[in-house]
């Protein structure tokens, strides 16, 4: 073992945070470079529509599963507390809200980085280690429009129609677990939630996390793929990364974004 | 014969660093219109760096790179994308689109920087497939196909818009022989037939001095000897011959730099 002086270790330390900052630097030139400036090849709708289907409607099953098994266990949970209460009719305007404003995107979010985030970085990885992305550099095709933006854009795209599938989805085995095995009073379900939902307020702000946490997980797992190492290791380490990094992401950004949209500063 | 038209791929006082690392120290190496080149040398000494620095994947950090007339490192990015039309490479993984199937691999090229009809794509597709003799096999998929026919299908979509110069990277690496006798026919078959320019990047002796007509080795950031194939046999180099004739020790060492090895075996660390 080579042992490490202190300054040694201070320098290490310093090199880590170097390399964050020109880590974020590149991820940022990279994601401008595969966004703007002139086209790539071939039919960019087509492409699009390619990755639509592979990162959305891919997504589908794993995403409709668990909202519902969301929206049961909030409904189960809520009302075992709101009954304490005698007012186990307001369990439909929980379920809703926490849906809307927190859980639909931000479960949406981690479930779609783990489904589609660590394929997208698999994907491209394994793209670069076989030398497609050179061959397409040097067939003229820039890989960077060809490859990242179509994926860009779709995961960008797939990530809030997602989310509120999710909500709708949950919202419905909420509605299942404590309208008709609960015996909660259908009016006052639906109604309760009708009354205590705002458009604006809750869903709108719901959207704009959910675009927002898009945004970041396909940003982190195109930028991931592309920046691998060119090994099966090299690929490994960048997957779990893409998975930890926009998990990470996604937690931290929707505090932000919470403390924004209902903090009350 | 002016300087432009005999070499169409020239590199002058080349250098390149990959961090602290020097891979090339003032390299010049000049490859010849229409013939073979080989660049040889010992696996890790930059062969596929030399390669991507001739196709500007790679800039070098001092030096020339100048291929027909023009200077890689000085043209921006679109004029680079526009220059390697004219360069076909083949990588040593083939580097085969695999969520195409054969035929649209080879049609690739084509579909990207030409607005031929159909017919047309389909009859050049053809024609490179039969070039490379996989004609039969344009509708498989490359996971479907062995590793000698990858780098086939690979190079009939590196020929797709006939290049004037066509890089091989490792092209004989893990081949069977029945596989690696028909690379060889093919490369020297298509330089001759299409009057390009190849460069074979390559350990492999007994194949690349079969084909080239023009070697250079490379190794230790220089360029240790040029010749034709029969002029590196009888170098006087002992370098140059100690890789031409493949002994394990001599001016490259056996042994990986280390401490003396009674010291690290008794003494105290």
């Amino acid at each position: 073992m080579r042992k490490t002086s202190t300054l040694e270790r201070i320098r290490l330390f310093g090199r880590a945070g170097i390399d964050v900052v020109a880590t974020l630097g590149r991820s940022s030139v990279f994601l401008l470079h595969a966004l703007l400036g002139r086209g790539g090849a071939g039919k960019p709708l087509q492409l699009l529509i390619k990755q639509l289907y592979a990162v959305g409607v891919m997504s589908l099953a794993i995403i409709v599963v668990s909202g519902i098994f969301i929206g049961m266990v909030l409904s189960l949970q809520g009302f075992n507390i709101l009954s304490d209460y005698g007012s186990e009719q307001a369990v439909g305007q929980m379920v809703a809200l926490t849906l809307l404003r927190e859980l639909g995107p931000v479960v949406t979010a981690l479930l779609f980085a783990g489904r589609a985030g660590s394929a997208l970085t698999a994907e491209i990885g394994n793209m670069k280690s076989t030398e497609q992305l050179s061959s397409l550099e040097m067939i003229g095709v820039d890989p960077l429009k060809y490859i990242v933006a179509p994926r860009f854009w779709a995961g960008f795209i797939s990530m809030p129609l997602l989310a509120m599938i999710f909500s709708v989805v949950g919202i419905w085995g909420g509605a299942m677990v404590a309208v008709d095995w609960l015996g909660v009073y259908e009016g006052s379900f639906w109604a309760n939630m009708q009354n205590s939902v705002a458009f604006r307020e809750d869903v709108l702000n719901g959207v704009i996390k959910s675009v927002v946490f898009g945004f970041v997980v396909t940003w982190i797992a195109v930028f991931q793929g592309y920046d691998c190492e060119p090994t099966s290791e090299g690929i490994s380490r960048a997957t779990t990364k893409t998975v930890v990094y926009a998990s990470l992401a996604v937690l931290g950004l929707d505090f932000i974004l919470t403390a924004l949209m209902f903090g009350d500063f | 014969m002016s300087a432009e038209k005999q070499y169409a791929v020239e590199l002058k006082g080349l250098s390149f660093q990959r961090g602290d690392r020097s891979i090339f120290d003032n390299v010049d190496i000049r490859i010849q219109r229409g013939k073979v080149t080989g660049i040889m040398g010992p696996s890790g000494c930059g062969k596929t760096t030399l390669l991507r620095l001739i196709a500007a994947q790679l800039r070098p950090s001092q030096g020339e790179v100048w291929v027909n007339g023009q200077n890689l490192p000085t043209l921006s990015r679109s004029e680079l994308f526009d220059m390697r039309k004219q360069m076909g490479v083949l990588f040593q993984s083939g580097a085969l689109f695999t969520d195409l199937d054969v035929f649209e691999n080879v049609a690739f090229p084509l579909r990207v920087h030409t607005k031929l009809p159909e017919e047309m794509v389909r009859d050049i597709v053809l024609m490179k497939l039969q070039a490379v003799g996989l004609r039969g096999a344009w509708e498989l998929m490359p996971d479907e196909l062995s590793g000698g026919m990858k780098r086939r299908v690979a190079l009939a979509r590196a020929i797709a818009l006939d290049p004037q110069i066509l890089m091989y990277d490792e092209p004989f690496v893990g081949q069977d022989p029945i596989a690696m006798g028909v690379l060889v026919r093919l490369i020297r078959l298509l330089n001759d037939a299409l009057g390009i320019t190849s460069i074979v990047v390559s350990h492999d002796l007994a194949e690349t001095a079969s084909i080239a007509d023009y070697i250079y080795v490379v190794g230790d950031t220089q360029i240790l000897g040029e010749g034709t194939p029969d002029e590196l046999m009888n170098s006087d180099s002992p370098r140059v011959r100690q890789f031409m004739q493949g002994t394990p020790d001599g001016p490259v060492p056996f042994h990986f730099p280390a401490v003396d090895y009674r010291d690290d075996l008794l003494g105290a660390r």
